[in-house]
C-alpha cells in the first residue's frame, strides 16, 4: 500500500515527500548542492523563508517545532551550508526538539575527494542528531524522509539530518511513498508499567512533604491539561524547570515557581525537604539539581520519562516509570479515586502545604529599585506582562535576560517560553521568534534578549522584515554580558574581563537600516508607553532598545554545585 | 569491573563510528572491540570489553539501546558464556630454546604458524587467562611482536534437565 506518482527528480521527489509528511514551511538558504530542490521549489505550493544565515533557519525551525509541537524543516546547501546548521542542531537537540535538517552535499562521485564545499555532516553530527542519514541511492529516498520524520517526532523527539548529495538530486526515479516505516532496532516505549505506577500513587499518599519537578517532557508530550488535574487531585505542589515553563500555569495556586540555580526560594526549599519528589518529564541537569548528592535527599523520588537513559544517570530514583509522560499521567489520574489513604493524605500534607505558603509570601521574587534611579531589567518584563496580558509567546536570548524572563513572566500555556535551556545557545532568540511568528502570525511574538545575545544572529531582522512579521525584540541593554559578569563579580573578585560590550549599534538607526522600527528608552515612566507603541506595529518587527542597570544580577542564585538551599538573595 | 557487551547492530553506513562515537563523547572505555556480520548479512555483531561500575553499565547498555541502528544489547555478566581472543605471536627461537617453545605450544594447544632460522610465529585462541598465561610462559624467549583480536563471547547452552 504505497502511493505512486510516475517518474520524477529526487528534488520533485523530496518535495512530494514533504507534502506527504504535511510541511508547510521549509526555513533555508540555497547554494550550488541543493540546487536542484531550488529550481523545483520556484514554482511549488510550499512556503520557503530565507533567513540570512543557516543558523538562523535551524532556530527558526526550532522556534516553529517549539510552537507547533509539529517537526521543523530545514533546507541548507553543502559545506559551509551544513556547518552553519550545527549549532542550531546541537540546540535542538539538548532540548529534545524535532526536527528534520537537509544539507545539500556533493555528487556521491566526489564524496571523500576534498571536492568543492564538501563537508563530512553526517560524521560532523552525529553526536548532536537523534539520527541522520546520507542518501546515496535515489531508491532510498522515500524510505529515509519518512523514516527521518518519524525518528524526529516519535519518543524522545530530537533533530535528524539528511544529507542529499546533488547527483541523488538529479537522478530520476518512480515515486511512491511508504505509508510505514519498518525500523527493528527503534521501538520507544509509550506505555507505563502499571506495577510502577500504582507503587508511584502509593508512595505519594504515604508521603507529607510531596513536590512534583514537572520539565520539557509535559510540554513536549502535551500533557499540561494531564499534568494540571493530577497536581490539583492530588493537591500537590509544583515547580517546574526553565523548559518546563508553561506546562503547568504559571499564576496556578500550586505552582511554586522555577526552581534551581535561579529558582525561587520556595521550589528550591521545597525540593530540598521533600519527602516524596515526582520528576515528570525532567532530567536532573546540573542547573536544576545543584549538588546531586543532596538534591530531594531525604526523598523517595518517582521519575517519569519517555527515555529511560534520563532515569537514574544524575540521581538515583526509587520509582522509575518509563512511558510517555501524558499517557503516565492519565493512568495516574485513574488511580486516584480509589487510592488508599486519600484522607489521611490530606491532612498530613496540610502543615507542608503552609510552609510553602510561607517561604512564598517572605521571599518572593523580587529587585531592588536603583537608588540612580536607573531603569531595572526585571521592570522591563513585568511590564511587557501586564501589557501583553500574558498573552505571547515568548522566545529569550541566554543569559540574565533569559532568566529575568523565566521569572518575571508567568506562563499559564505551554509552548509560550521557548528557550535554549540544554545548551544555551546565545542568538537563539530572535529567529526562533521568527519561527513562532510564522506558525502563529495573528500572536503577540516577543523576543526577551540581552545586548550580547541579539548581535549573534541579528542579521534575522531582515528575514523579519521581508516576510513582515511583527516580531518585537526587547533588549534587555546592559552593555554587558551580564551573565557572565555576574559570575565574574561573584566569584572571580570582580575581575571584569572581556565582558563589557559597549560598543554596539544605536539600536533605533539600526532597526531603521533594516526597514524596522526602532524604540529606546532609559527612563522607567517611559517603558509602558514604548511597549504600546511597539504593539501597535502589525507589518514589521520592532527593536526595543531599553537600556537597563548593568549593574543588576539575578537572585536567586545558587552557585555551581551547591546544594539548592545555598541560595544567594536579594 | 569487566564487562563483555554484545550488540546487534544494523550493518549499515557509519554504524561504527556511532558506536565508538558514543563510547568516545560519554566518556566510556573501550578496552576492545570486534565486529562482524551475523547470519543475516544486514546485521552486524559487536563485541565490546569495557570497564565501569554498575551505573556506568547501565548508562552504557541504555544509550546503546537508545541509538537508531542498535537492535539488542547483550551483557554477559553473571551468565555462563564462553569467551575467545586470537593471539599472534612472534618469538625468538634459536636452537636451544626450540624444543622448550614448542613443548609450550604443545600443552596451550597453540600452533606454530610461521618459521625461521630465527623465529617462530605462534597462533593460540582462548580465553583471556589462557592467552595471558601464554605470554608469561613465551616472554623469557624474547617476544618480537604481538597481535591480538578484539574479544568475542557466545553464551553456553542451556542445558536441560
Ligand atoms: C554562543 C554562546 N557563546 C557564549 C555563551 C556564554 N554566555 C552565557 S550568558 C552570556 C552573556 C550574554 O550576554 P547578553 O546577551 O547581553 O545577556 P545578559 O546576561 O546581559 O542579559 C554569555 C557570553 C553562550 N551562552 N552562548
Ligand atoms: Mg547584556
Amino acid at each position: 500500500m504505497t502511493k505512486k506518482k510516475g517518474k520524477m527528480t529526487g528534488a520533485e521527489i523530496f518535495l512530494e515527500c514533504l507534502a506527504e509528511e504535511k510541511v508547510d514551511t521549509i526555513f533555508g538558504f540555497p547554494g550550488g548542492a541543493v540546487l536542484p530542490i531550488y529550481d523545483a521549489l520556484y514554482d511549488a505550493p510550499i512556503k520557503h523563508v530565507l533567513v540570512r544565515h543557516e543558523q538562523g533557519a535551524v532556530h527558526a525551525a526550532d522556534g516553529y517545532a517549539r510552537a507547533t509541537g509539529r517537526p521543523g524543516v530545514v533546507l541548507v546547501t553543502s559545506g559551509p551550508g551544513a556547518t552553519n546548521t550545527v549549532t542550531g542542531i546541537a540546540t535542538a537537540y539538548m532540548d529534545s526538539i524535532p526536527m528534520v535538517v537537509f544539507t545539500g552535499q556533493v555528487p556521491t562521485a566526489l564524496i571523500g575527494n576534498d571536492a568543492f564545499q564538501e563537508a563530512d555532516i553526517v560524521g560532523i553530527t552525529r553526536p548532536c542528531t537523534k539520527h541522520n542519514y546520507l542518501v546515496k541511492d535515489i531508491k532510498d529516498l522515500t524510505r529515509v524522509i519518512k523514516e527521518a520524520f518519524y525518528i524526529a517526532s516519535t519518543g524522545r523527539p530530537g533533530p535528524v539530518l539528511v544529507d542529499l548529495p546533488k547527483d541523488v538530486l538529479n537522478a530520476t526515479y518512480e515515486f511512491s511513498y511508504p505509508d510505514k516505516v519498518e525500523l527493528p532496532s527503534y521501538h520507544p516505549t509509550y506505555k507505563g508499567n502499571s506495577r510502577q505506577i500504582q507503587k508511584a500513587i502509593d508512595i505519594i499518599l504515604k508521603s507529607k512533604r510531596p513536590v512534583v519537578y514537572a520539565g520539557g517532557g509535559v510540554v513536549l508530550s502535551d500533557a499540561a491539561a494531564q499534568l494540571k488535574t493530577f497536581c490539583e487531585k492530588l493537591n500537590l505542589p509544583t515547580t517546574n524547570t526553565l523548559m518546563g515553563l508553561g506546562g503547568f500555569p504559571g499564576t496556578h495556586k500550586l505552582f511554586m515557581g522555577m526552581l534551581g540555580m535561579h529558582g525561587t526560594y520556595a521550589a528550591n526549599m521545597a525540593v530540598t525537604n521533600t519527602d516524596c519528589l515526582i520528576a515528570i518529564g525532567s532530567r536532573f541537569d546540573d542547573r536544576v539539581t545543584g549538588k546531586t548528592e543532596e538534591f530531594a535527599q531525604y526523598a523517595k523520588i518517582i521519575h517519569i520519562d519517555i527515555d529511560p537513559t534520563s532515569i537514574s544517570k544524575n540521581v538515583k530514583v526509587d520509582v522509575p516509570i518509563v512511558g510517555d509522560v501524558c499517557n503516565v499521567l492519565k493512568e495516574l489520574i485513574k488511580l486516584v479515586p480509589a487510592a488508599k489513604g486519600l484522607k489521611e493524605y490530606k491532612s498530613n500534607t496540610a502543615e507542608w502545604h503552609e510552609q510553602i505558603d510561607k517561604w512564598s509570601t517572605t521571599h518572593k521574587l523580587s529587585y531592588k529599585d536603583s537608588p540612580k534611579g536607573r531603569l531595572k531589567p526585571q521592570y522591563v518584563v513585568e511590564q511587557l506582562y501586564k501589557i501583553t496580558k500574558g498573552d505571547a509567546i515568548i522566545t529569550t536570548e541566554v543569559g540574565q535576560n533569559q532568566m529575568w524572563a523565566a521569572q518575571f513572566f508567568l506562563y499559564d500555556k505551554p509552548r509560550t517560553y521557548l528557550t535554549s535551556g540544554g545548551l544555551g545557545t546565545m542568538g537563539f532568540g530572535l529567529p526562533a521568534a521568527i519561527g513562532a511568528q510564522i506558525a502563529f502570525p495573528k500572536k503577540t511574538v516577543v523576543d526577551i534578549a540581552g545586548d550580547g545575545s541579539i548581535q549573534m544572529n541579528i542579521q534575522e531582522i531582515a528575514t523579519a522584515v521581508q516576510y513582515k512579521l511583527p516580531v518585537k525584540v526587547v533588549i534587555l541593554n546592559n552593555i554587558v554580558l551580564g551573565m557572565v559578569r555576574q559570575w565574574q563579580e561573584f566569584f572571580y573578585d570582580k575581575r571584569y574581563s572581556h565582558t563589557c560590550v559597549s560598543v554596539a549599534p544605536d539600536y533605533v538607526k539600526l532597526a531603521d537600516a533594516y526597514g524596522a522600527v526602532g524604540l529606546a528608552t532609559g527612563k522607567r515612566d517611559e517603558v509602558a508607553s514604548v511597549l504600546k507603541e511597539a504593539m501597535k506595529v502589525k507589518d514589521r518587527p520592532v527593536i526595543m532598545d531599553f537600556r537597563v542597570d548593568p549593574a543588576e544580577n539575578v537572585y536567586p542564585m545558587v552557585p555551581a554545585g551547591q546544594p539548592l538551599n545555598k541560595m544567594l538573595l536579594v | 569491573m569487566r564487562h563483555t557487551i554484545s550488540v546487534l547492530v544494523i550493518n549499515e553506513f557509519g554504524v561504527l563510528s556511532r558506536i565508538s562515537g558514543l563510547f568516545s563523547g560519554r566518556g566510556f572505555n573501550i578496552e576492545s572491540l570486534t565486529v562482524a556480520e551475523t547470519l543475516d548479512p544486514a546485521i552486524s555483531r559487536m563485541t565490546i570489553v569495557t570497564t565501569g561500575d554498575e551505573a556506568i553499565l547501565e548508562q552504557i547498555t541504555k544509550q546503546l539501546n537508545k541509538l537508531v541502528s542498535v537492535i539488542k544489547v547483550h551483557d554477559f555478566k553473571g551468565e555462563p558464556h564462553i569467551e575467545r581472543e586470537l593471539l599472534l605471536i612472534k618469538i625468538t627461537a634459536n636452537a636451544e630454546t626450540r624444543a622448550e617453545v614448542l613443548r609450550i605450544v604443545d600443552i596451550f594447544r597453540a600452533k606454530v604458524v610461521d618459521v625461521s632460522p630465527r623465529a617462530y610465529t605462534i597462533e593460540l585462541t582462548g580465553d583471556e587467562e589462557k592467552v595471558e598465561a601464554f605470554k608469561d610462559l613465551l616472554r623469557p624467549f624474547g617476544i618480537k611482536e604481538i597481535v591480538s583480536t578484539g574479544r568475542i563471547a557466545m553464551p553456553r547452552t542451556p542445558k536441560h534437565k
